[in-house]
């Protein structure tokens, strides 16, 4: 090992195009380091969730190259790379006809776990993400409130300790009390796991609870890159317009 | 006899044919389920396939049961030498039920699948499923209700077609059904279509409930291994059925003789069986009731031996010549035709001509003064005719009949033969095109008018045997020359009515004849 940390993943130059010649993205670089949390904020549209899907390769980029652990994406088994990565999606990500215990489990059952220490390991994670494992294990989905099935999905993206976790809108769908809840939930769980991050959000007051560095997207660009601090002072017309959003009293989540 | 008295005597009939039935719709469905299931899961693999494959489900669907019975009738089709497609009998039934089935489970198959919501495909992708774990835990579990719908919907129509199955000696309750037609006979109708209804409500109970329990998603994950195992085991039951099905047939010390599906071939097939038998101690398969010209493609195909066909029908029917209307030359042209083209020959004429006859009501005839063909042209205007789907669509049918005569009727009705009758009798329609040797003209009162301008080409009936038969079994034909010229019109008619009119038993009513024509020696 060098003295310089290798970064977690890395984007060199990524372009994403459709079939149909539309850009999605265009050359992207980004450096995230381990254990560190990257927020990708943007309107709807703007190549958050395309660069999400780059890093698990449910996308592969048309011209340059995604690194994790320093291996370009497309020379990783997907397989293999998928379950290194947890991923969270909103809440419809929950298979309806498994149980929260087979939901959570999926992930160690397709490895092969023992079943003793499959049980152990969502009994841990259901107690982390604050759901009692005797009154909700045996459950289906569509009996937990929509606060919970996110505690769910967050558990079983966290079940084969995953040293990468991709959280895609992950609390969008909620009202904005438990909203604000889970977030904090979320911060020092975030504390307790060290684990590299990268969050998807267009809630700019989340994106200032939950990150170490912002990445701000504009129709497929980096419009910046910085630390919350840095949001503050720059001048962009793109971020100001995201920064207002944060003194706008009519915004839920204002949480500076 | 009413139904309930009918189903009570027979029960023991009635039980055969409805176990005969659940076989047919049971072996059909499984293989359309153990084709259809795959070919669907393939489809939402390949999509560019899905097209293709479903346009051509769907057009097997609309092909006409005789229709698509004629086409697998002579094909030769074997696996592991055990001929699975071809002949008549209960394997090509099954070949044509699961064509019908295949449909809407391919289809339910497809859609079920496709129609998974693609934000949990995604998740499951996510996570590191491979596509075979995606397929069997998460898109085969939610897609199930569907798929069982598709295989619920596939049942009961193979429950309804299993009764055509009956046109090619299949058995099921549509023997009753086709001999109550034939007969006129509501009963008899009845105990066909009733146990048939009931075994339809009675499987959609059954897979709605089968449906209902994995359509809800309570399922969770889908056991791998039981699922291998379930799959396995239905695959060992059909298998073991279908060599039931298989098992061969008639052997060469044996002869099969066909009839169409209608009284007087059922006697006719009848007499020829039991003079074989009596004359020449051979073994002798009944394979009657074949509906269509399937007793032609059948005899082609080597599936049967003999049967007896009409002149007339051969001419236009089968060869597709024009008319002729003279006798013996219309025999002539046959005979040598048959020989050059399907190696067929034609024996001694029996002695009847069952001619169309045209028919109205007794009382019509009186009031009117009709008693020739002609003679109804003044009336034709006024008049609704019911003609069967053969004679609408023969060349020496309702076209050139209408011509011939100039008449222009108000409405033509087309419907099955056996259903001209009734409505002529419930005053539905006014005239019909019935056969001339029918027990029916008698016994419902009918006039037959005369064909005074010569339309109709003669129909002289004439037993049609295999060449390679006649090689086999060289006193087949002396045993076939002592029957020509041994039936007359008024004994076929006579003979007719002794089934249809007096329910009489065709094989009691043959031996009673043959006796009287000194033709059953030995006894």
């Amino acid at each position: 090992m060098t003295a310089v940390k290798q970064p977690a993943i890395e984007f060199r130059n990524v372009s994403f195009r459709l079939p149909s010649g539309r850009t999605l993205l265009s050359d992207l670089n980004l450096t995230i380091g381990q254990g560190e949390t990257l927020v990708l904020l943007g309107r709807s549209g703007c190549g958050k969730t395309t660069t999400l899907k780059l890093i698990n390769r449910l996308l592969d980029p048309t011209d340059g190259q995604v690194l994790v652990d320093g291996k370009p994406t497309t020379e990783w088994d997907p397989i293999r790379l998928r379950r290194r990565i947890g991923y969270v999606i909103q809440e419809v990500g929950l298979f309806p006809h498994f149980t929260i215990e087979q939901n959570v489990a999926i992930v160690p059952r397709l490895e092969g776990w023992e079943e003793a220490k499959i049980t152990a390991r969502v009994r841990e994670l259901l107690n982390l993400v604050g759901l009692d494992f005797e009154r909700f294990a045996g459950r289906y989905p569509r009996e937990l409130s929509g606060g919970q099935r996110q505690r769910v999905g967050v558990a079983r993206a966290l079940a084969a300790d995953p040293p990468i976790m991709l959280l895609d809108e992950p609390f969008g769908a909620l009202d904005p009390i438990t909203r604000r809840e889970i977030q904090q939930e979320f911060r020092s769980l975030q504390k307790k796991l060290s684990k590299t991050m990268v969050f998807v959000t267009h809630d700019v007051g989340e994106a200032f609870l939950l990150a170490s560095r912002i990445a701000l997207l504009r129709d497929g660009k980096v419009v910046l890159l910085g630390q919350p601090a840095d949001f503050l002072e720059s001048k962009e017309p793109e971020v100001q317009a995201f920064v207002s959003c944060l003194r706008d009293p009519a915004s839920s989540t204002a949480a500076l | 006899m009413n139904l309930w008295q009918f189903l009570i005597a027979q029960r023991a009939e009635v039980f055969q044919l409805s176990l005969e039935h659940l076989f047919l719709v049971a072996v059909s469905t499984g293989i359309a389920t153990l084709i259809g299931v795959p070919l669907g899961i393939m489809l939402t693999r390949r999509p560019a396939l899905s097209k293709p494959i479903l346009a051509f489900a769907n057009i097997m669907q609309t092909v006409p049961s005789l229709a698509l019975f004629g086409f697998l009738i002579p094909l030769n089709i074997y696996l592991f030498h055990v001929r699975i497609v071809g002949g008549i009998g209960a394997r090509t039934a099954i070949a044509a039920l699961v064509l019908y089935s295949l449909l809407p489970i391919v289809r339910n198959t497809f859609t079920g699948i496709s129609n998974v919501d693609p934000a949990i495909r995604e998740a499951g992708k996510g996570l590191g499923m491979t596509d075979r774990q995606l397929l069997f835990q998460v898109e085969i579990p939610l897609a199930l209700g569907v798929i069982i719908a598709g295989i619920r919907v596939a049942t009961v129509i193979a429950v309804g077609t299993a009764t055509i199955a009956a046109a090619i000696d299949a058995g099921g309750l549509g023997r009753y059904i086709f001999r109550g037609l034939r007969m006129n006979d509501n009963t008899l109708i009845l105990a066909g279509a009733v146990p048939a209804a009931l075994m339809a409500l009675a499987a959609d109970f059954l897979l709605g409930w089968v449906e209902h329990l994995f359509g809800r998603g309570g399922g969770g994950r889908v056991n791998f291994r039981r699922a291998i195992f379930a799959v396995g085991l239905a695959g060992a039951v059909a298998g073991i059925l279908i060599a039931l099905a298989l098992r061969p047939g008639a052997t060469s010390g044996r002869i099969a003789i066909g009839s169409k599906d209608f009284t007087e071939q059922i006697i006719l097939g009848e007499i020829l069986a039991q003079t074989i038998e009596n004359k020449t101690g051979l073994q002798v398969d009944r394979r009657f009731d074949l509906g269509g010209n399937l007793a032609h493609d059948a005899l082609v195909a080597g599936e049967i031996d003999a049967y007896v066909e009409y002149t007339g029908t051969a001419l236009t029917a089968i060869l597709k010549l024009p008319p002729i209307s003279d006798a013996t030359e219309v025999y002539r042209r046959v005979k040598e035709e048959y020989a050059k083209r399907f190696s067929l020959e034609w024996t001694e004429p029996l002695g009847f001509n069952n001619t169309f006859a045209i028919l109205v009501r007794g009382d019509d005839a009186r009031k009117l003064k009709l008693r020739r063909i002609s003679d109804t042209a003044l009336y034709a205007p006024k008049w609704r005719a019911g003609f069967g789907q053969d004679f609408m669509s023969r060349p020496d049918g309702y076209n050139g009949f209408t011509r011939a005569y100039g008449l222009k009727f108000r409405e033509v009705r087309e419907m099955d033969l056996s259903l001209t009758y009734r409505a002529l009798v419930d005053r539905q329609v006014d005239l019909i095109a019935g056969n001339s040797t029918d027990g029916l003209i008698a016994r419902l009162g009918l006039v037959q008018l005369d064909d005074d301008r010569h339309y109709f080409p003669p129909y002289d009936a004439v037993p049609v045997v295999g060449q390679e038969t006649l090689k086999r079994h060289p006193e087949i034909r002396a045993v076939l020359t002592t029957l020509g010229g041994s039936i007359s019109v008024d004994e076929m008619r006579q003979m007719n009515f002794a089934v249809d009119g007096a329910r009489r038993a065709a094989k009691d009513v043959v031996e009673e004849f043959l006796r009287k024509k000194g033709l059953k020696s030995g006894s």
